[in-house]
């Protein structure tokens, strides 16, 4: 057996399970006596509701409760805020958060105004038929820059206009830059994006047990502890009494970690009001308008730059969309606005955003969540820099990398996590050198592309950059045992949605124990098994609890030693842990199971020593004062049909580093989700709405996420830059993969159609074949 | 609503229930007869995740409705592997080349497949995505679903 864990491509523990059909999902959930819900949804974007009529479902057979808001009484509260914004000097915000069920008001679609709980889901439905509700549409807001004028309608009539935040953040002197400045290059970008589309959609199973007076919660939440907290707090029981379960998740990609959906609100609650298990799975067309999405930014941004190049300051102005409420505080603008700077070493910058409610669902974090945004900007204003100061787009971005001796590199605004930004390590240079090496720039620009243009086909190619702020606090735990077997327990209060927690904190586990990481048996998401831990997002999963995992197998490693040297009568230093077992260096023949070693821990007679605990075992925490930086660059080669403008990637290349590596397997499998999700955003997804509000693509028929044909073979390369923020090295990396993919296309397509040469550029994502077109025969 | 007798088997087993018309097939097989290794995407045909064989050929068990099933043959992610405890050539071939992350998608994949490489026993890559392509999985990228079907369709071969 490898005595190294950490770093090895191991398969994972968690398949088995998954591919024999043996894991267990919330819709699995199946409880003697369980009732089904379903919920009535609002049909307009902004609407009065004048009245609900309700008789004729409470008179259908088999139903048992339709909760309209006026019957939740005092429960009915909006909210909660689940991230409050971070104390940025002169910002603006104004919350409004979301209710369980509309009162008087529904201000977007999709948005529940009845829930009926029946005895099957069936009946449920066939009883939202029976409900009659009077609506008096009211003006839609829905167009950005419509919804900041002085004459735009408003989503919620008791603040003065549509703005839910304004912030302004501040490095440098951007106006002493911009005059002393060479060139000045100011464009407008549209940057749209859409909906996550996990393949499980959201769900939730809620049981009370009144002879054990706890409550249990299955639920798809990235988030299980959180949600367990909150719903002790508000149905007036102690958290003791509540277990909330998130088993295995059918992807979350964010839009998992918002809470209190409405849902999650009103299940739990019937369920205890009817003393009968309850579940509530949202279906496809639900989830295009009841699950958060993320959408539009609308940025208007000027880059200044000396003769030779060089970036001496960027000043951008946005407005988002955040939908109807605003529940994710600033996370999405934030992220925006802190990752725009990019992997540059950029002295000013001065950014403007305007959060602003608009009658569609709430707009959260999926993926990326709002970096891609910065990202897009960023490479674009660098693309047409280079353009005008006469570079090739290599050098003029190589001239701007900070260089190595400058980490940490502090940008001085402030991120998501409250502090300020700060890339705690990388080297850059390595990263861009990777991509034109695997990409093979050269030989793309000296032979190949001339060669393809001779022959009237439009090859292009695209290289750009990003960063990745990951690895966030507050905190995270964990707890590892040796158990009796000589088997050991992890313990983590996170969620798991497929990315590979079982085996990639088994490795942890297994590289300071000296045991097979098929032997660590890892629980995520379950409150009674583990109860202090905030959530799976901002790629932090394998950052802070791996290190919280890291900290606990240390400690339970230094039981095991001290233990073993009582045993043996011998000193630490004279002992080897490896195979599951203690044995004397050199002595193989002396040794002590693990197992053994747990039982002489956790005696049935005698006395545990007065300062020691029972067992071996530790709960460890860690939370990072910063996020760690990861960062990468994307390649690709694509070539157009110029009649059809129907795109094929030839060639796709990814160099990331994100830190020391746990699992190169499970971190290939992560990019290349990432660049999927990227793809889907860059060419295939677009959240089709009407003037007034209406979703035109709302099922999987008509919104186009990538299928095997449309995500090309790709190239995963890695350069390792350890974070000094942790004990592991690592740095997260759910999210890269998703982030540069439209910046990328937009150069690539470019450079295939040669369209700067006709003073076409790209400033938009998502494109289409249709939208391509209309660009590039001028109607930008 | 009146109930209809249906008489389906399912991985070898014979069950007989009573059902409403209305009920999808997909249902009846997740919360009738509790496997719920079939797992629901969409609800309208397009994800795949659904996917079952019918009497050898994949369908999506949530377009069709178990009345619909009557007198049927049926096979479930659930029987699949040899017996319990082991995984078939496919299953093992999707662990080793890392073909799941979350594995909602798993189920419906790994039914497409085992239908596909009875018919296609040495597929190219391209062929590979042609079959994958009505089975959407948001997760992974394709590439490595990709990669543990031709894994798998080498060690079927090499084993005949």
């Amino acid at each position: 057996m490898e005595t190294r864990h950490i770093g090895r491509p191991l398969t994972r523990n968690e398949d088995p399970r998954l591919l024999t059909g043996r894991a267990l999902f919330v819709d699995d959930v199946e409880l003697p006596g369980m009732l089904h819900a379903a919920f009535l949804r609002s049909p307009h974007a902004h609407a009065e509701i004048r009245a609900v009529d309700t008789a004729a479902a409470k008179a259908r057979a088999g139903v048992l409760a339709v909760i309209t808001a006026d019957d939740l009484g005092e429960y009915w509260k909006p909210g909660p805020l689940l991230v409050p914004p971070p104390p940025i000097a002169g910002m603006t915000f104004r919350q409004r958060c979301q209710v369980p069920l509309a009162k008087g008001v529904v201000r977007h679609l999709g948005e529940p105004i009845v829930m009926v709980v029946a005895e099957s889901r069936y009946v449920a439905e066939d009883a939202l038929g029976d409900i009659v509700v009077d609506y008096a549409p009211l003006p839609v807001v829905g167009d950005l820059e419509a919804a900041v004028a002085p004459a735009s309608p408003r989503v919620h009539p008791d603040l003065p206009d549509n703005i839910a935040a304004e912030v302004v953040q501040r490095k440098g002197d951007y106006a002493a830059a911009r005059a002393r400045a060479a060139h000045v290059i100011r464009r407008r970008f549209l940057y749209d994006r859409g909906a996550s589309i996990p393949m499980e959609t959201r769900g939730i199973v809620a049981a009370w047990d009144g002879k054990a007076d706890r409550l249990t919660v299955w639920d798809t939440t990235q988030a299980p502890v959180v949600i367990r907290n909150g719903l002790a707090a508000m149905l007036g029981l102690s958290e003791r009494q509540v277990r909330v379960i998130a088993p295995f998740i059918g992807g979350g990609f964010g839009p998992k970690m918002m809470m209190f959906y409405p849902e999650e609100v009103l299940v739990p609650w019937i369920a205890l009001r009817l003393e009968r298990p309850v579940k509530w799975i949202e279906d496809r067309l639900e989830h295009f308008t009841a699950t958060t999405h993320e959408r539009g930014q609308i940025h208007e941004a000027e880059i200044a730059l000396d003769a030779e190049g060089r970036v001496l300051g960027v000043r951008d102005e946005f407005l988002m969309d955040t939908g109807a409420y605003n529940p994710y505080g600033l996370t999405v603008p934030l992220n925006s606005q802190c990752t725009l700077l990019n992997c540059y070493d950029i002295a000013a910058y001065e950014s403007r955003f305007r959060a602003v409610y608009t009658n569609r669902t709430l707009v959260t974090p999926y993926r990326g969540a709002g970096r891609q945004h910065g990202v897009f900007v960023m490479e674009r204003l660098m693309d047409a820099a280079a353009r005008v100061v006469g570079l090739d787009r290599i050098e003029i971005r190589r001239r701007n990398l900070i260089p190595p001796d400058r980490f940490p590199y502090r940008n001085e605004i402030i991120f998501q996590d409250f502090a300020p930004l700060t890339y705690d390590s990388g080297n850059y240079a390595p990263i861009l050198g990777k991509a034109l090496d695997a990409i093979g720039y050269d030989r793309f620009v000296a032979e190949e592309q001339p060669k393809a243009r001779a022959e009237g086909r439009h090859l292009g190619l695209g290289l750009v950059m990003y960063v990745e702020g990951t690895g966030i606090g507050p905190y995270e735990g964990a707890k590892v045992r040796v158990q009796s077997s000589g088997k050991v327990t992890l313990a983590t209060g996170i969620g798991t949605q497929g990315q590979g927690h079982f085996t990639a904190f088994a490795q942890v586990v297994a590289e300071q124990l000296g045991v097979d990481p098929r032997d660590v048996e890892v629980t995520t998401g379950d409150t009674d098994q583990f109860d202090w831990g905030v959530g799976t997002f901002a790629s932090r999963g394998a950052v802070v609890a791996g290190a919280a995992t890291h900290g606990a197998a240390t400690a339970v490693r230094a039981k095991i030693l001290k233990a073993a040297a009582e045993h043996f009568e011998c000193a630490e230093a004279d002992l080897v842990l490896e195979e599951g077992k203690v044995s004397i260096a050199g002595v193989p023949e002396r040794h002590i199971t693990l197992g053994a070693l747990a039982q002489l821990a956790n005696p049935l007679r005698g006395a545990v020593k007065p300062g020691t605990e029972p067992g071996l075992e530790a709960t460890s925490y860690f939370g990072p004062e910063m996020g760690a930086t990861a960062a990468g660059a994307h390649a690709m080669v694509i070539e157009l049909d110029a009649e059809t403008m129907r795109p094929t990637i030839l060639r796709y290349v990814v160099v990331h580093d994100c830190g020391t590596v746990l699992n190169p397997l499970i971190l290939a499998g992560q990019v290349q989700g990432g660049v999927a999700q990227g793809i889907g955003n860059a060419f295939f997804e677009q959240l089709a709405w009407t003037e007034d509000g209406q979703l035109l693509n709302a099922s999987l028929a008509d919104y186009l996420i990538p299928t095997a044909l449309d995500v090309p073979r790709m190239e995963v390369l890695h350069t390792e830059t350890p974070s000094p923020l942790n004990p592991l090295g690592t740095k997260g990396a759910g999210e890269g993969g998703a982030i540069p993919v439209g910046a990328l296309f937009a150069q690539a397509i470019e450079d295939a159609l040669d369209l700067p040469a006709r003073g076409i550029e790209v400033t938009e994502i998502p494109l289409s074949p249709s939208r391509l077109w209309e660009i590039a025969h001028g109607d930008g | 609503m009146s109930r209809i007798p249906v008489t389906v088997t399912v991985n070898g087993v014979a069950h007989r229930r009573e059902v409403e018309p209305r009920l999808l097939l997909s249902d009846f097989l997740r919360h009738e007869l509790g496997l719920t290794g079939t797992h629901v995407g969409c609800e309208h045909g397009v994800c795949g995740a659904c996917t079952i064989r019918l009497d050898g050929a994949p369908v999506r068990s949530c377009l069709i409705f178990a009345v619909q099933a009557d007198g049927h043959a049926i096979a479930t992610v659930e029987g699949l592997a040899p017996t319990r405890g082991t995984l078939s050539v496919l299953q093992q071939a999707f662990q080793d080349a890392h073909g799941l992350q979350c594995g909602y998608c798993t189920p419906g994949i790994l039914m497409t497949v085992s239908a596909f490489l009875e018919e296609t026993p040495d597929p190219s890559e391209e062929e590979v995505r042609h079959a994958l392509s009505g089975n959407l999985c948001r997760c992974t990228g394709y590439q490595h679903i990709v990669d543990a079907v031709l894994l798998a369709a080498r060690r079927l071969r090499e084993a005949r």
